[in-house]
């Protein structure tokens, strides 16, 4: 049967198109506090408080990873759902509601954060008002998503989906534990827990956040784009069965990693690094999926941009997903804690995965809102991996030289048992490592303004297009 | 001390620890099959082109797993993690790691600080040795505060000058690293007014012979004698033994201003130095006391 109904791409075109606006406004945030990490005059002292690290930090990381990375997600999720599905959206209506209340939700971020607004949880700094209405956005966004998975033209649910359906249930269940609060006046509230307990349920939050957030809406982004692009089907169904269930059951625990050496309790300490290292074989399991889905047409990647994205999206997946159950383990962590490296860590998944990932989504999915199939230049895109990349390198070189350098300066002592460096020796020391992060960040935001001058003159001119929703393939009938 | 308030929560633990390893080696289990032959197409398709192989798991990833999955319940074994169990090798981060390392800090580095312990501070402040310890020391410790060159900050005291709030010879200094200070002057903006209290302030800049409203200053003069001679002194010299600050030389710990005098004179100040005699210990205490006499003394050779 031949069906009249288009897919509701409307909402997708909004979110794909927000998600390049932010990614500029969030890197050019994180660019403008790594300069102010070498140049401390740019904290704009004189002017007040507003423009200082400890104000715009916590602006770069809410606005990277929920308003450029959320936006990627629910611009994906929902292109992904409908289309695998054989369905328009449930309750569109609804999915306008998810985006008009994600933007109020960031723009409400830019303007209480730099005003020192916060609950004082790391990535989850947003007063309570504001948590209530991520609530509400978050709620709809599940009966949209789960609505549209119920209405499905098909009897299987695609592997891509259960990533994202995942993703939204943890990150709702995350959410309303962690920002759980006592309010005392509009802008001010305090934690429903304490000491080590509000510490434990902060990095539980931390982490899934990083583990859910981060990695399993992510996963179902590769799981779509990676296959469509490459024309290959999916390597292993046997192993995405294995690795989803893996994967969400084990990163429940990793949070105590966070907080290795600290008052915690050692029990929790201990199960935490151990999960955390279970979770190496799991994550690999999307690493491989994806990598192997392409072979038999690996010369693809030589002319292909997108795909060049994608593919190394992976490597620098699997790469930090390495890394980070090695920083898990107690003896490595009395290192890398509290240095640069878990800086350089974090971005090799954030600009290497979340990011990488999402702006090769993005260019297979933008042309086709306007019923396309390329972006107005190829060869842009060629240009924006490049220098993406060569920027992520120095990003997490430079960060991984100035960590172990930080740790071990902290680490030396005197024969007298002193310290052999005070604090202040260390920061002198990582200047010429900061001024290259910087150099990195600078390189990945010029990235993202390519892509955002290739995205205007790709829609310029052009009528948005809605797909006609497709009848499924005989097999499932 | 139990990390739990109820049997109940060990046994929940366990249980939820048993329970996710249990899940992985189910998974792994039944999913372990190995075909041979041709792999398939796992025999859906969805939007027009997406399939799936079936292809069976890579071996050296299910070893990799395994390996992991392994180690765990080793680790769980030797170490604490299993609820109130705490491991076969009876391993702790504060009763054992904490405390034996210590122990052994102490064994080792006691005794080259304890040489130190009969000097007296202006011999050690002369020992190029001892001067080094005990900058470290103050590198380490105190430079967060005072500033790495001894400089001070806004609340925080210079000590590389002749001034002191609490004294200057050796045995207060050292009594003052050993049980810290705690210096509070009460806020007098209810008692003057407004405009007593710019009075005042014009009268305590005159002090130290900064630029001042002469008129202002007379009758802050009268105002002083009522209410901050008794603890600064008719002459305004201060009382080092309650840590009243001398008035009259110049040095200023929060600032000289207008602006600054007169908040300090309404609102009062508040300032702590915690003590470091039991963390560091006599003779740590003993080197550091040297150094900082150092700073503003020249010991004689």
């Amino acid at each position: 049967m031949q069906s009249q109904a288009t897919y509701n791409y409307q909402v997708v075109r909004q979110f794909a198109i927000m998600t390049v606006v932010w990614g500029i406004v969030g890197m050019l945030v994180g660019v403008i506090i790594a300069a102010q990490l070498v140049w401390p005059a740019l904290n704009l002292s004189d002017l007040g408080e507003w423009f200082h690290f400890g104000r715009l930090r916590p602006l770069h990381t809410n606005a990277v990873i929920f308003a450029f990375g959320g936006c990627a997600l629910f611009a994906t999720s929902y292109f992904v759902v409908q289309r695998t599905c054989h369905t328009t959206l449930f309750a569109p209506r609804l999915a306008a509601f998810t985006f008009w209340g994600w933007q109020l939700t960031i723009v409400l971020a830019a303007i209480t954060l730099p005003m020192g607004y916060t609950s004082g949880k790391e990535y989850a700094e947003l007063e309570w008002p504001v948590d209530i209405l991520i609530t509400l956005v978050w709620v709809s966004y599940a009966i949209v998503f789960f609505g549209t998975i119920a209405k499905r033209k098909v009897s299987h649910i695609y592997v891509a989906n259960w990533f994202f359906g995942g993703f939204i249930l943890t990150v709702a269940l995350l959410h309303l534990v962690n920002s759980a609060a006592v309010p005392v006046s509009v802008w001010k509230s305090y934690s429903a827990y304490a000491g080590a307990q509000d510490a434990m349920v902060q990095w539980w939050y931390g982490h899934n956040a990083v583990g859910f957030f981060l990695t399993a809406g992510f996963l179902g982004m590769m799981y779509y784009f990676v296959p469509k692009q490459a024309g290959r089907p999916v390597y292993s169904y046997r192993l995405s069965v294995v690795h989803f269930w893996a994967l969400i059951f084990t990163y429940m625990w990793a949070g105590p990693h966070h907080l290795h050496y600290t008052a915690l309790p050692d029990w929790t300490q201990s199960v935490g690094m151990v999960f955390s290292l279970i979770l190496l074989a799991p994550s690999w399991g999307g690493m491989i999926n994806g990598i192997m889905t392409l072979s038999g047409a690996w010369h693809k990647l030589r002319t292909d941009p997108i795909l060049k994205f994608l593919i190394v999206s992976l490597s620098f997946y699997g790469m930090s997903t390495f890394e980070g159950p090695m920083m898990s383990i107690k003896t490595v962590n009395a290192l890398s804690h509290y240095t640069d490296w878990t800086v350089g860590h974090v971005h090799s998944g954030a600009l290497g995965w979340v990011a990488m990932i999402s702006i090769g989504s993005i260019y297979y999915l933008l042309p086709r809102m306007y019923g396309k199939t390329e972006m107005y230049s190829v060869k842009l895109i060629t240009t924006h991996f490049w220098v993406a990349t060569v920027g992520i390198v120095l990003y997490i070189a430079s960060m991984w030289i100035a960590g172990v350098m930080q740790g071990l300066m902290w680490r030396a002592t005197n024969p007298d048992g002193t310290l052999a460096y005070s604090f202040i020796e260390s920061v002198k020391a990582s200047y010429p490592f900061w001024t290259i992060r910087f150099a990195g960040g600078v390189l990945f935001l010029s990235g993202m303004l390519i892509m955002f001058y290739n995205m205007v003159k790709t829609i310029a001119g052009e009528k948005a297009y809605n797909a006609p929703v497709i009848a499924p393939a005989a097999a499932h009938a | 001390m139990a990390d739990f308030v109820s049997g109940f929560w060990n046994a929940y633990v366990i249980g939820l620890v048993a329970l996710s390893l249990l899940f992985c080696l189910f998974i792994l289990l039944s999913n372990n099959k190995r075909e041979t032959g041709p792999v398939e197409l796992h025999g859906h398709v969805w939007d027009e082109d997406l399939a799936e192989y079936n292809n069976p798991l890579p071996r050296w990833w299910l070893y990799l797993f395994w390996i992991t999955l392994l180690f765990s319940v080793v680790y769980l074994v030797l170490y604490p993690g299993f609820g109130n169990f705490k491991g076969v090798l009876g391993w702790s981060s504060v009763d054992l790691q904490y405390k034996t390392e210590q122990a052994l800090a102490e064994q080792k580095y006691g005794p080259i600080f304890a040489k130190y312990r009969d000097m007296d501070v202006a011999a050690l402040a002369a020992d190029p040795q001892a001067r080094a310890m005990g900058k470290r020391l103050f590198v380490t410790y105190c430079s967060q505060c005072h500033g790495s060159d001894a400089g001070g900050g806004k609340g925080f005291p210079k000590l590389s000058d002749a001034a002191w709030n609490w004294g200057g010879d050796p045995e207060t200094i050292k009594a003052t690293i050993t049980h810290g200070r705690m210096g509070a002057m009460i806020p007098f903006g209810a008692t003057l007014g407004p405009d007593g209290v710019k009075d005042a302030a014009n009268y305590v800049r005159s002090l130290s012979g900064l630029a001042h409203d002469s008129l202002r200053a007379q009758r802050g003069a009268e105002l002083f004698q009522q209410n901050c001679a008794a603890c600064h002194g008719a002459d305004a010299k201060g009382t080092p033994a309650m840590g009243a600050v001398n008035l009259t030389d110049g040095d200023w710990l929060w600032g000289s201003s207008e602006r600054v005098i007169s908040e300090t004179i309404s609102k009062g100040r508040m300032n702590r130095m915690p003590g470091f005699g039991e963390f560091l210990g006599e003779d740590k205490v003993h080197l550091l006391a040297a150094y900082v006499w150092s700073l503003s003394n020249t010991p004689a050779q």
